[in-house]
């Protein structure tokens, strides 16, 4: 305890500094390396396992967004307008479609359902979107709508991890992580990978954003919209800030003094870490305070209630933590598994969604940060074009359905693919999910095939054996 | 800018940090350890075992078949002629179309590792096997290798990791003084704290005799029940513990008699060997007991999906492959997970023996029965002994009986037979709402998985056999894939049948329409009631009408009513029959298609659990008059359709009951019996568990193509990968002899792989790093010889845990001081090579532990149910399901160890996962040990960590003295172990001396200090005040929050 505060620090730092490996080393193929001496303490010892890192070639994108729609909206209500469908509703499918396929619950031989909404040409583009999504409509110039895409999975659970991680078997790391292992975040005082969910539970739970095999550190962390925005950080009841400073002051020394008796860098990141975790409780609550937003803002977004939680609130919440440097959001909102009550459960998920899902392109728009930023919007797969139930349902459907992506060096006012008459299959230019991410891969920065990472003595990548980056909506 | 430490490090210099390669250029190339990794990095992807990958049908990973080449070039290796093999001109080429491995591979192979290539060549090309496939061989000794500082230690793992440090130029660290070593034995060995008084104890101890005093204590908590809790909880990892099914629904579980199970073996020193094969295959052993069962719920720790739609079998192979994944990281340390789709890249791993493998384990039901206390199971054979009583006096009071029971049986045949059943094949089969796809088994019975349906029916369409019906059968049949053997699907393995509907589509028609149905008699049915108060569904009954009774109900077009048979605890998983009479003879012209529906509306809510559907049942018609059935037992008339001879003990007790039950005179007898059936206990838990299929169950194994669960191909038969060791000969090829198999002494990594997760767990990371893959592409192990000598000293001593930790934590290596200098963490950063004690963050049960000891908070809970400790309610709403059941322990269990925290899978334990707890969906040999900002908001503010700094101020001020330096000195004390420094001791006082000044100007709210409720003050040691419990609270949060204390060291 001679020494005096400041020598302490830079103990602490030099100790941290040592076993960390200085970005500008970590060569492209030497991320992988750099994080195996990282999963252990001591070389987490450093700074941070999220400190940014360059990827592989220079990126469009640097942070996404990421609107995920569980329960699986349906294509055929929102982006994908088949007027054969319309004309051949009630009718059964022709046999040749049902060859080996499965829906998960309906009998494949049930009748086709014709479209409940109609749809409009949107922008100088004319995308056709359907007339309960008007304000996505209105950002359909800024969009690249991809109406092809296809998983394997045909179950919510498998399909969302599916979708999240690349595989159906849980344990694999969210695309989100991947995201964080290869850039790191960007700010000092917050996660970088955050999610924001409203609704309900999804079916993939805690998977959907996990660090799966990959170190802890990588992996989403919720921010609540009840009780404390991030797991305990408040302090217990009865303490004042003044306490709560003179508390970690105290802990500061004393773990200073520990670290002069081991000489551990754990216990330097250690102090980090608290002193983040200090950052933290301030930071927090500062972003999620939207009230502090322009009326005009919370207006464009439909936030009636800035203290409500919503979709609408998480969607502005994302913008302010991507400006504070977050790399990765993910919104996940669990409303879309229309079974039945198709109808007014769209319309009800639209009048939920829509709105604040433009509102956070046209915001990042106005503020230049679409060009750099990726919002991508999509959901765990598609719907039957046959009905379930009576007249007013669809089952799960994995053989097509639509996402959109938005900024972040994608094409503006496209529509890539297309599917058959019945928008039962895709006719032109699949974009399988491992495609999906190759290609958000990409954009990026990253060959999807060299982000890899070393567990059980195999090279895991997101997009596990397959995956091609589709050229078709890249900028 | 900051001056760099060290110079830039390049990749290559980082490998370098591989201590063990640091002065090795002299030395022969050594094809394991220098080689096999190149080729397995490089090479083997394209010229591997695999053959679906291979290229140009060359194999690099045989001599023979190298040497003899592909199907161009001819030999790739020459061995002795580097500059002839075309292996090096490939690799070294700079022609990208020559190059090899080829440019987008990315995979090139550095300068200095084609200069080892050609050394290898050189010098002949020997190849090896890889040394994890080779059997472990004791080491010898070298005890001149040893440093001095050790000389005097006879422990062979002092002198093999002496022997490392020597050739390293490393010399060992001091021993630990007794205070810190005291604390550390503390923590690995039951992962609680010593309280101050057992580390004065100690280091009385140990200043007589330092090592009698370390083999007293380590003798003291190896024999302490708190020894399993924490040695358990490593075993649990790699099996996948959780108390919820995972997937979508996640609903709970009970599995916690196996994790007793598994407690109870680690205490008592169970024999690894035995503790495997019990565990794999403990139901097949000979008498097996009620233990060796529960042990067999190790491999349906996995996940079970639940979600509505799903096709059972896809998930139950998605189940079998997490088994085999278990087996393969969690016992072999080989991810065998590749093999289910090819053959293994890398490691000698065909797909077919994966498939080998799998055959072994296919063939058994996912079985769940009861679990009975000690005491229960006590009162269970009072209970059976007394029924034997009772029936040996009737048999002796009626000597006559045999006879009267044959004519008895004789009477029940032949009404059997006046009615003769024509059993209906579904050629469709569905459930209305979709939510179930139930299958047909062999015998045309219909079986329903997957998802637990509270509200709904099942259906099959059938084309008739007979050309008129008088009525209908409904066979309600057990099956050991349902709970309890069935035959419901409830939490019970309890039915409830509110309607059965029959429908009929005359040929020419679209629609079908709806039989009435007349009288409906079953075997037995109980009296009408209300669905009891468990039942209870608010939202499709919230008047509570639903009522359920007798046979007719079934048939009266009410959903309010259901037949049910429950024939009470102890007797009712049992079988049931109705027959229910057209109200018209049915005729059935050819082409007429019947749909015949069975219909639930008595489940309860929580979303599954107390369903009521049927599990397995079958359907015929009779053209027979007046169909019906009597009061005879179902059990007891399927066990007549089985030869007198052939029936089993069971059988011959079903029908002797049935027969004494139907006669009048023996009433005094059967009440006396029915009177000691009710006394039979509802069990305490249950257990998930293998069963061995049989009968029309026996289930075939086929190769999966690409791993795809309805892509089978050809069969395979049961057998084990060729590159380990064989089975023994003329074993049956069951599942036994497969456990027996893994467990096998001849086995190169079952003890391997156990000694290295021991040393893992008190080094913080094992001799194998990657504790979950000895295979050909894992780094080198730091010290192959000590862990070979391990895994053979271990299998020597009987498989014994408590031998190897014994052997491991009175080493000389254990006992070293942690501290490290910059010059150890440059020479050594992991501590691979042990010049130091192993120092690291505690495991996450261990940190939570640390605090509620040092709080004096921890109960005194040993085994039982999981516990619900105190979760955030955003962490609880954010559930697909919400967690209704979660009702968060007060009362001691609260405070219970970390072993017992409810795991739910899609929910992961705030507070465990914080510091790295695995959530359970798979297997986890290795924890990574993260070290962030969310963990220390965890330990800062987490509700069980607040109470644990108020327990312990409170625990201060009544134990540590009347001062507040006396009060800080054992505060630190009872956290770290050791003495506070003077320095140390300043800071803690300067905190409180101005928190009692803050208190005293009101800035700060005692009583929500103290008790986190305004309200509320502590119960205060004597001659203390609210202030001083204030004061100390805030003080004893930082001291919780110590590195030191979060760490063992």
């Amino acid at each position: 305890m001679n020494l005096s505060p400041e020598l302490h620090h830079e103990r602490a730092r030099r100790l941290s500094r040592r076993w960390f490996l200085k970005d500008s080393t970590v060569a492209l193929g030497g991320i992988a390396l750099a994080d195996l001496m990282m999963r252990d303490g001591h070389a987490a010892a450093s700074k941070s396992p999220t400190t940014p890192k360059e990827p592989h070639f220079p990126a469009k994108a640097k942070r996404v967004i990421y609107l995920f729609q569980a329960g699986a909206p349906s294509h055929l209500e929102l982006f994908d307008y088949k007027p054969e469908l319309v004309k051949r509703s009630g009718q059964l499918p022709p046999a040749e479609l049902l060859k080996n396929y499965r829906a998960a619950f309906i009998k494949p031989n049930s009748a086709l359902l014709g479209p409940k909404f109609k749809f409009n040409k949107y922008g100088r583009c004319g995308m056709e979107i359907s007339e309960v999504l008007p304000h996505i409509g209105s950002i359909a110039d800024d969009m690249c709508l991809i109406r092809t895409m296809q998983t394997e999975a045909v179950n919510h659970a498998p399909a969302q991890i599916m979708m999240n991680t690349g595989s159906q078997n849980f344990g694999r790391p969210s695309f989100g992580a991947w995201t964080l292992y290869g850039l790191g975040s960007q700010g000092e005082d917050l996660p970088g990978y955050v999610v924001l969910t409203s609704a309900k539970g999804t079916s993939g739970g805690a998977s959907n954003y996990g660090p799966g095999f990959l170190p802890t550190s990588y992996g989403g962390v919720p921010f609540r919209a009840t009780g404390d925005p991030v797991l305990y950080l408040s302090n217990p009841k009865g303490y004042d800030d003044e306490t709560q400073r003179a508390s970690l002051d105290t802990l500061r020394k004393l773990n200073e003094s520990a670290l002069e008796e081991s000489g551990d860098p754990e216990t330097a990141a250690r102090i980090q870490n608290y002193e983040m975790a200090y950052r933290l409780q301030s930071s927090a609550p500062e972003l999620m305070d939207i009230a502090s937003e322009p009326q005009h803002v919370l207006d464009m977004y439909g936030i009636k209630d800035p203290k409500q939680p919503s979709y609408a609130r998480n969607c502005l919440l994302s913008r302010r933590l991507i400006e504070r440097g977050v790399r990765f959001v993910q919104l996940f909102h669990e409303a879309w598994d229309q079974h039945s009550n198709l109808l007014k459960g769209v319309q009800s998920n639209a009048r939920d969604t829509d709105q604040a899902s433009a509102a956070l392109v046209k915001d990042l728009k106005q503020r230049g940060l679409l060009d750099d930023t990726l919002v991508v919007w999509g959901g765990e797969f598609g719907r039957t074009p046959m009905v379930q139930g009576g007249n007013d349902g669809r089952d799960h459907h994995n053989r097509s359905f639509t996402f959109w992506l938005a900024g972040g060096g994608t094409k503006r006012g496209h529509v890539h693919g297309e599917t058959d008459d019945l928008g039962f299959n895709v006719a032109t230019d699949p974009v399988h999910v491992n495609d999906l991410n190759a290609t958000l891969l990409h954009l990026l920065g990253f060959d999807h095939k060299r982000l890899t990472y070393r567990f059980q003595g195999l090279d895991f990548r997101l997009t596990g054996i397959a995956g091609n980056v589709v050229d078709g909506i890249v900028a | 800018m900051p001056t760099h430490v060290l110079p830039r490090l390049s990749s290559i210099a980082l490998m370098a940090l591989s201590p063990a390669f640091l002065a090795r250029a002299a030395e022969p190339v050594n094809y394991n350890r220098d080689i096999q990794p190149l080729l397995a990095e490089h090479c083997f992807h394209c010229h591997g075992k695999d053959e679906s990958g291979r290229k140009g049908k060359l194999r690099l990973d045989d001599r023979e078949l190298a040497l003899k080449g592909g199907k161009e070039e001819g030999p790739a290796i020459v061995p002795g002629q580097p500059d002839k093999s075309p292996l090096i001109a490939r690799i070294a080429s700079h022609d990208k179309d020559e190059v090899m491995p080829p440019p987008k591979e990315n995979k090139p192979v550095k300068s200095e590792d084609v200069e080892k290539l050609r050394r290898w060549i050189a010098e002949g090309a020997v190849y090896g096997k890889h040394w994890a496939f080779e059997a472990p061989v004791k080491p010898p000794l070298d005890s001149a290798a040893k440093p001095a500082e050790w000389k005097d230690s006879t422990n062979a793992i002092d002198t093999l990791v002496g022997a490392k440090l020597q050739a390293s130029g490393l010399h060992p660290s001091p021993k630990a003084d007794a205070a810190t070593l005291c604390r550390r034995l503390y923590l690995d060995l039951v992962g609680l704290l010593p309280s101050p008084q057992d580390v004065d104890a100690f280091k009385q101890a140990s200043a007589q005799n330092p090592s009698g005093a370390v083999a007293a204590l380590v003798d003291r908590l190896m024999n302490d029940r708190r020894f399993g809790e924490k040695w358990s909880r490593h075993w649990l990892d790699a099996a996948r513990y959780a108390d919820s099914n995972g997937y979508e629904k996640d609903l709970p579980r009970e599995q916690w008699a196996w994790r007793d199970w598994v407690i109870n073996a680690v205490n008592r020193d169970m024999p690894y060997d035995q503790f495997l094969v019990e565990q794999i295959a403990g139901d097949l052993l000979p008498n097996r007991s009620k233990s060796q069962l529960i042990a067999t719920g190790f491999l349906r720790n996995g996940m079970i999906n639940e979600e509505g739609a799903i096709v059972p079998e896809q998930f139950r192979m998605e189940g079998m492959f997490d088994r085999l994944d278990a087996i393969g990281s969690g016992i072999f340390g080989l991810s065998v997970k590749c093999a289910q789709c090819h053959t293994h890249k890398f490691d000698p791993l065909a797909h077919s023996e994966y498939y080998g493998m799998f055959a072994f384990l296919n063939n058994t039901y996912e079985a769940q029965s009861w679990v009975y206390s000690d005491e229960q199971d006590k009162k269970i054979s009072d209970i059976k002994a007394g029924i034997a009583a009772v029936e040996e006096r009737l048999k002796k009071q009626q000597p006559d009986w045999q006879q009267r029971m044959a004519a008895w049986e004789a009477a029940q045949v032949a009404f059997q037979n006046k009615t003769q059943w024509s059993v209906v094949e579904a050629e469709d089969l569905h459930s209305s709402s979709e939510l179930n796809h139930p299958t047909t088994l062999p015998d045309k019975s219909i079986l329903t998985l997957g998802h637990r349906t509270i509200s709904g029916d099942v259906h099959t369409i059938a084309s008739p056999k007979v050309e008129k019906a008088t009525g209908v059968r409904l066979e309600i049949l057990k099956h050991d894939d349902l709970p309890f053997g069935g035959p419901g699907r409830s939490f019970k393995g309890t039915w409830a049948l509110t309607e059965l509907v029959v429908e009929a589509k005359k040929p020419g028609s679209d629609k079908y329409e709806k039989i009435k149905l007349a009288k409906a008699t079953a075997d037995f049915a109980e009296p009408a009631h209300p669905m009891e108060a468990e039942w209870e569904n608010l939202s499709r009954d919230k008047e509570h009408k639903r009522t359920c009774g007798p046979a007719a109900f079934l048939a009266d077009g009410d959903d309010k009513t259901a037949w049910r048979a429950d024939h009470g605890v102890g007797r009712r998983n049992t079988e049931s029959v109705a027959v229910a009479q057209f109200e018209a003879p049915l005729t059935l012209p050819e082409g007429t298609k019947l749909k015949i529906a069975l219909v639930t509306n008595h489940g309860g809510d929580d979303n599954g659990p107390k369903n009521t559907q049927i599990g397995r049942f079958r359907i015929a018609l009779t053209t027979s008059p007046d169909p019906k059935v009597n009061h005879t037992p179902y059990a007891a008339v399927l066990a007549m359709q089985t030869p007198a001879d052939k029936r089993t003990p069971q059988q011959k007790a079903e029908l002797f009951a049935a027969w004494r039950a139907s006669v009048p005179e023996l009433k005094a007898f059967n009440d006396k019996i029915d009177a000691l059936w009710k006394q039979f206990p509802e069990a305490v838990t249950s257990v998930l568990h293998l069963a061995e299929r049989k009968g029309q169950d026996v289930r075939e194994t086929h190769l999966l193509d690409r791993g795809g669960w309805d892509k089978p191909k050809d069969k395979i038969a049961p057998h084990v990968p060729a590159a380990l060791h064989p089975l023994p000969k003329d074993a049956p090829m069951n599942r036994l002899t497969f456990a027996k198999w893994v467990a096998d002494s001849r086995s190169p990594l079952t003890a391997r792989v156990e000694v290295n997760r021991v040393w893992q767990v008190i080094f913080g990371v094992g001799i194998q790093e990657t504790a979950e893959d000895f295979g050909t592409r894992s780094p080198e192990p730091s010290n192959q010889a000590l862990l070979d000598w391990l895994a053979v000293d271990f299998m020597e001593h009987g498989w014994s845990r408590k031998h190897l930790i014994r052997s491991i934590v009175t080493a000389a290596a254990y006992q070293q001081s942690s501290r490290t200098t910059p010059e150890l963490l440059e020479k050594d950063p992991k501590n691979r090579l042990l010049a130091r004690g192993p120092r690291f963050r505690a495991e996450a049960e261990v940190v939570r532990d640390i605090e509620l000891s040092a709080a004096g908070l921890l109960s005194s809970k040993f085994g039982g149910p999981s516990v619900f400790p105190p979760v955030p309610a955003s962490v609880l709403e954010y559930n697909y399901f919400k967690p209704t059941y979660w009702k968060i322990a007060e009362g001691p269990d609260r405070y219970c160890r970390s072993l017992y925290v409810f795991r739910k899978r899609s929910m992961p334990d705030p507070t465990m996962s914080a510091f790295d707890a695995p959530n359970g969906d798979f297997t986890c040999p290795r924890r990574v040990r993260s070290n962030s900002p969310l963990a220390a908001l965890t330990s800062l503010n987490e509700t069980v960590f607040i109470e644990a700094a108020q327990a312990l101020a409170l625990r201060v001020l009544k134990e540590g003295g009347k001062t507040d330096a006396e009060r800080a000195d054992y505060a630190f004390r009872v956290c770290t172990g050791r003495n506070a420094k003077p320095g140390e001791r300043n800071e803690i006082l300067k905190l409180i001396a101005s928190r009692r000044q803050r208190i005293a100007e009101g800035w700060l709210p005692v009583r929500d200090l103290t008790t986190g409720n305004a309200e509320k003050l502590p119960a205060l040691p004597p001659g203390t005040t609210p202030q001083d419990a204030a004061a100390w609270t805030i003080a004893a949060r930082v001291l919780l929050n110590l590195d030191e204390t979060l760490c063992k060291s």
